[in-house]
């Protein structure tokens, strides 16, 4: 057997190679470096390793190759966009994620033993948490770019299996956060199952892993579209259990709910990112000439995600559950850019994307601050008021609802704006009505927020707000301002992205 | 067209003032006001050098544009930020920022007293920049912005005194009925883009040709009714009366020389949609029309000095409207009426300021009197001031107001006879009312209340008066000499089927007018020069007296035909949304939460569940790609 060494772009790979690097020395950061420097050189490195990397893919915008890693990877135009918009992401979810009261002194101690009151008092901090994070980064740089199902999958892994711990850091209510640390295993596990027996499947269907070889056989037909139905039923699956679509999205409000916030803010942004990267590839290259059959099913889908995420989000009292469902029916109106499956539906669901995720890290940053003696506080009835006590945060908050609304001047108008003509084009006309209509019964709950907050009176109990620190502060202020001038002037923006948005295959 | 990229100064300079003083907050009370009233002369300097510019250029190189970016690109919807400064709008900029200045100038004086100066002039350069942004737009979208931004100012300014809760109903009032205007400009602007695809000036006029005359008549009367509403046209005109609130200086400037004439603006502005639909050009006739009858009935009734000259602009405004509503040829002579108009309402306008404030802020005429001998200067630009509304010739309204009668009677037929017997008639009621503000205030008896001590004003509040008072005597000989105006305006409006033979020739109109003016006065001058008049209003007068001090029931009719229904039906709405919208929202609630069996149960914490879930939906997905393949 004649081994060939691999050929490989560094430059084109840089990001995803600076991002594994900055993790590796974060490990042994942990290892060598004593427990009072830690989360100082931790947070400084796991910063600079995320700024480098986005400084990278900066320099490689434009480029474009099929064959950065031997044909297992692809560089291209939206490959750029969607891993920038990862990175941006992940930096300002880190600052959030340096906020150690978040998390737990010692992950290993049961909740509420004396080993745990001891790491408390020792002053312990779980910083492996940053060389988590930017695992799960680098899975989620790998996963839309991914051109073969092997990588496909172990980019999966790789951004799901640091999440599962990480949900479970929680510092406050310990056993719901391990609870649902665990039900995310679990459930991820289950939707791995189908993603891999699908990846089967296809090849089953193809003979061929990559993505140009399964799309050949869908170009020329094999004559056993019973093997491809099911392979590409079973991939989708695992990809719309990812981005929390309904009916794959049980596991949504009790995850986001259980997790430490900010883990919750990142997860919940930049997973759906990743997620939907790979979508869009998959979707638009590999299946595009079987659209006739997913087409319809995936519009079922984006229906029901979309009713389903708004009604039950009206029923919901606790802030982090709400934001959950909220997600729900975000993860619908992003699917009709997939059904779009045109140039306009590709650029827009990159910009919602984006608009998206930086406006979740806005919400979960603020509802962080919101806290009292005993953490923080996530009961709706409690924010009564808050506009009073904290302007900073209810304002800051209000204006990340009425961007999940899609009211004018906010990153999401623009972004749900361009959606649905782009679904609406390609004659989605059913997604676009329902789409709309969710969009107004979401729109009547978060205002119902807003209401809550600045123009109903404080309970006695009110909730203090913590003065926040300097980062958290930092991250509502730059996802506010981003929100705020995505949806005054986003020219230059969609510009870019319909600059470079276009599929290599 | 012109490229030009100073353009963008004349709006940043007073919009950079505004945001220093707001921001700023306090640090700048001491000179705030100076830095405001700065601001607003640089702007009028640009304004004045663009005009060199633009003479220097060919007549059909004086349109300039600048564009200032891309606002907004999704898909096949396209707009940029644009300014467009040609023929037409530098008489506005100029008028806005000429006006504007001599204001602020009265202002600093004016408002000295208040603790809250340094925020009014800040209000001041955001309307400031505001109207100028409305009529530099290159469409209809970037005017909307400035329509809105004007809209803001106006209701800032009306309820600057908003401690008092009359004040901060009356501009809210302002506000809201201004939306209804908003809403029409808004249609107009989705029918245009719906049916041309542009919403920029330029390119509306070239679609015009190849656009059906319904939807032209649409917009047309989309855009009158935006109009009516900021420029307190029929119907929408109760809120001008009770814009009053606002300081006077604001009245002088928004609700006198600017803001209020931007419906006028609109129109002409608009001149290829309204030529092209004959509908909605005579809808603005008609609506021109009855608005002077209306406003001028209303001001001959009227106690309050402020709430007169209030009823006489929304007459004024009427004449232009109605002018603008004859085509081609009232276009120039709306123009021309609303500068000079510009000029005496400001002017008297200011003179009612130095008079309430001689008079510890009484607005009410019949506590004036003799206060000509008190107040010699205020009382000479006022009197040219009333001079030029009258149309007494050579002042200015007699060569606008001479103007828009010809015209009228110009329409021809049984139209041109009722719109020049209406103006003719309109002229006689001003110059009745205009007199008797005269008489009540500056001559006669003193009937002042104790302790008023009338005092002339000081110089800078008595030298913007002044210099509007030279306005007032020499704009419209200036304007007219040689169809000045209307030569300048020339290449804007299609003129060809112009220039028809007078059908009275233009002497015997402005006997006419002349005549129906010495009627009026005279009237006035027996009634209340003649007589004595008492402090306090009679009460037995006749029906009509009383119909008109209640502003002819303008108010009445807003609340028996839109108040109460609207009210009944938002009870109505609200119930339905309480039984129905709020019970289907909570019935779904229920749903989710209690019922248990649906979505709830399915969110009960167990992963089992979960998985069985995922299981039954990954199912259901095979299954439905089935029913779709076969």
């Amino acid at each position: 057997m004649i081994f060939t060494s691999p050929a490989l772009s560094y430059t084109l790979l840089s990001p995803i190679l600076i991002l594994l690097g900055g993790a590796l020395i974060g490990v042994l950061v942990e290892a060598f470096v004593s427990k009072a420097l830690r989360p100082v050189v931790q947070l400084t490195l796991s910063l600079g390793t995320l700024m480098l990397a986005l400084m990278q893919v900066w320099r490689i915008r434009g480029e474009e190759s099929l064959t950065p890693a031997m044909g297992s990877l692809v560089i291209d135009g939206p490959a750029v966009l969607i891993q920038g918009s990862i990175l941006i992401i992940a930096i300002i979810s880190i600052f959030l994620i340096a906020d150690t009261e978040q998390f737990t002194p010692l992950a290993a101690a049961l909740p509420g033993s004396a080993e745990e009151r001891q790491a408390e008092q020792a002053g312990n901090q779980v910083t492996e948490v940053y060389p988590l994070t930017l695992f799960a980064v680098s899975g989620m740089m790998i996963f839309p770019i991914a051109t073969d199902l092997i990588m496909l999958f172990v980019a999966l892994e790789v951004l799901s299996l640091p999440l599962y711990l990480m949900a479970g850091l929680s510092r406050r209510r310990r056993l719901a956060s391990q609870e649902s640390a665990l039900k995310y295993f679990l459930l991820g596990s289950f939707a791995s199952a189908f993603f891999l027996f699908g990846a089967a499947y296809l090849y089953g269907f193809s003979g061929s892993i990559t993505f140009s070889g399964i799309q050949a056989a869908v170009v020329g037909g094999t004559g056993n579209d019973v093997l491809l139905l099911i392979g590409m039923s079973f991939l989708s699956i695992g990809l719309l259990f990812k981005v929390g679509a309904v009916p794959f999205h049980s596991w949504t409000p009790d995850v986001y709910q259980g997790a430490p916030t900010p883990i919750t803010a990142f997860m919940a942004a930049a997973t759906k990112v990743a997620a939907f990267g790979a979508m869009l590839r998959i979707y638009y290259t590999v299946f595009a000439n079987a659209e006739w059959s997913w087409i319809p099913v995936i519009s079922a889908i984006a229906i029901i995600s979309m009713v389903l995420g708004s009604l039950v989000a009206i029923a919901q009292r606790d802030v982090k559950r709400m934001l959950a469902y909220s997600s729900i029916a975000h993860a619908g109106f992003l699917l009709s850019g997939i059904i779009a499956l045109n140039k306009s539906g590709l650029d827009a669901t990159i910009f919602y994307l984006f608009a998206y995720g930086i406006a979740t890290v806005g919400g979960f940053a603020v509802v962080t601050l919101v806290r009292d003696s005993s953490g923080e506080v996530t009961d709706l009835n409690r924010w009564k008021g808050l506009g009073k006590r904290s302007p900073f945060a209810a304002s800051a908050f209000a204006l990340f609802l009425l961007a999940f609304a899609g009211i004018p001047l906010t990153s999401g108008f623009i972004g749900k704006f361009s959606i649905f003509s782009a679904a609406y084009e390609n004659g989605a006309t059913a997604v676009v009505i329902t789409g709309v209509l969710s969009s107004a019964i979401a729109a009547f709950f978060y205002i119902r927020v807003i209401v809550l907050m600045f123009f109903t009176d404080a309970v006695e109990d009110g909730t203090a707000v913590e003065i926040p620190s300097i980062l958290t502060r930092a991250t509502v202020i730059i996802a506010a301002v981003i929100t705020l001038v995505l949806g005054i002037y986003p020219a230059p923006v969609l510009d870019f992205i319909t600059d470079l948005a276009i599929f290599i295959r | 067209m012109f490229i030009s990229n100073t353009l963008v100064y004349l709006i940043a300079l007073p919009l950079a003032g505004a945001a220093i003083l707001l921001l700023a907050g306090r640090r700048t009370d001491k000179w705030g006001h100076l830095l405001a009233t700065a601001m607003s002369a640089s702007s009028f300097g640009v304004g004045l050098y663009q005009l060199m510019l633009m003479l220097d250029r060919p007549t059909e190189q004086r349109p300039a544009s600048q564009k200032l970016f891309e606002w907004i690109h999704v898909g096949e919807f396209k707009v940029d930020a644009g300014l467009l400064l040609d023929q037409l709008s530098i008489c506005f900029v100029l008028l806005i920022t000429g006006v504007g200045t001599l204001i602020h100038i009265y202002s600093i004086s004016y408002m000295s007293h208040d603790k809250d100066r340094r925020r009014f002039f800040a209000y001041l350069n955001l309307f400031i920049a505001s109207m100028l942004l409305l009529v530099l737009g290159d469409s209809y979208l970037n005017l909307y912005v400035g329509w809105e931004g004007v809209g803001l100012a106006s209701y800032l300014l009306i309820g600057f005194w908003n401690q008092k809760p009359a004040y901060a109903t009356a501009s809210k009032k302002a506000f809201v009925m201004n939306r209804v205007g908003d809403m029409g400009l808004s249609f107009a602007i989705m029918i245009a883009f719906a049916t041309m695809g542009t919403v920029s000036f330029v390119g509306v006029q070239e679609q015009v040709s190849q656009t059906s005359e319904a939807a032209l008549t649409a917009i047309g009367l989309m855009l009158l009714v935006a109009a009516a509403g900021k420029s307190a046209q029929f119907p929408l005109q109760a809120w001008l009366g009770d814009a009053m609130a606002g300081p006077t200086p604001v009245s002088a400037l928004i609700h006198a020389a600017t803001m209020v004439t931007a419906g006028v603006y609109l129109i002409t502005r608009s001149n290829f949609v309204f030529d092209a639909a004959p509908t909605a050009q005579l809808v603005v006739v008609i609506v021109g029309a009855i608005t002077l009858m209306f406003g001028a009935l209303i001001g001959t009734a009227k106690d309050d000095i402020k709430k007169a000259l209030a009823a006489s602009t929304m007459s004024q405004i009427g004449y232009m409207t109605l002018a603008a509503g004859l085509g081609p040829v009232g276009y120039a002579f709306a123009i021309m009426h609303l500068l000079t108009h510009g000029f005496f309402k400001a002017g008297m306008f200011l003179g009612a300021g130095s008079v309430m404030h001689g008079m510890n802020d009484e607005v009410n005429m019949r506590k004036y009197g003799a206060l000509r001998k008190f107040m010699p200067i205020t009382f000479v630009t006022f009197g040219l001031g009333y001079l030029a509304i009258l149309g007494i010739p050579p002042f200015a309204g007699f060569y606008s107001k001479d103007l828009i009668i010809e015209t009228a009677f110009d329409a021809g037929g049984a139209k041109g006879i009722i719109l020049g017997i209406t103006t003719l008639i309109g002229a006689s009621i001003t110059a009745f009312y205009m007199t008797r503000v005269m008489i009540l205030t500056f001559t006669g008896t003193k009937r002042w209340d104790g302790d008023a001590h009338p005092h002339e004003s000081p110089w800078l509040m008595w030298l913007p008066m002044a210099i509007l008072a030279i306005g007032s005597v020499s704009s419209g000989y200036l304007l007219s000499r040689g169809d000045a105006l209307e030569n300048w305006l020339y290449p804007l409006f299609d003129h060809s089927d112009e220039y028809q033979k007078h059908l009275i020739e233009p002497i015997i109109v402005s006997g006419m007018a002349l005549t129906m003016v010495a009627i009026g006065v005279a009237v006035a001058y027996f009634k209340y020069a003649r007589q004595d008049v008492s402090s306090t209003a009679p009460e037995d007068v006749s029906i009509f007296t009383k119909v008109a001090r209640q502003d002819l029931m303008q108010d009445r009719f807003n609340e028996a035909v839109f108040m109460r229904p609207g009210q009944a039906l938002t009870t109505t709405l609200i119930a339905t949304d309480q039984a129905v919208v709020d019970g289907a929202v909570r019935g779904v609630g229920q749903v989710a939460l209690s019922s248990g069996s649906a979505l709830r149960g399915l969110q009960n914490g167990y992963v089992r569940s979960y998985a069985a879930i995922i299981l039954v939906g990954a199912i259901a997905l095979i299954a439905a790609i089935w029913v779709v393949v076969s």
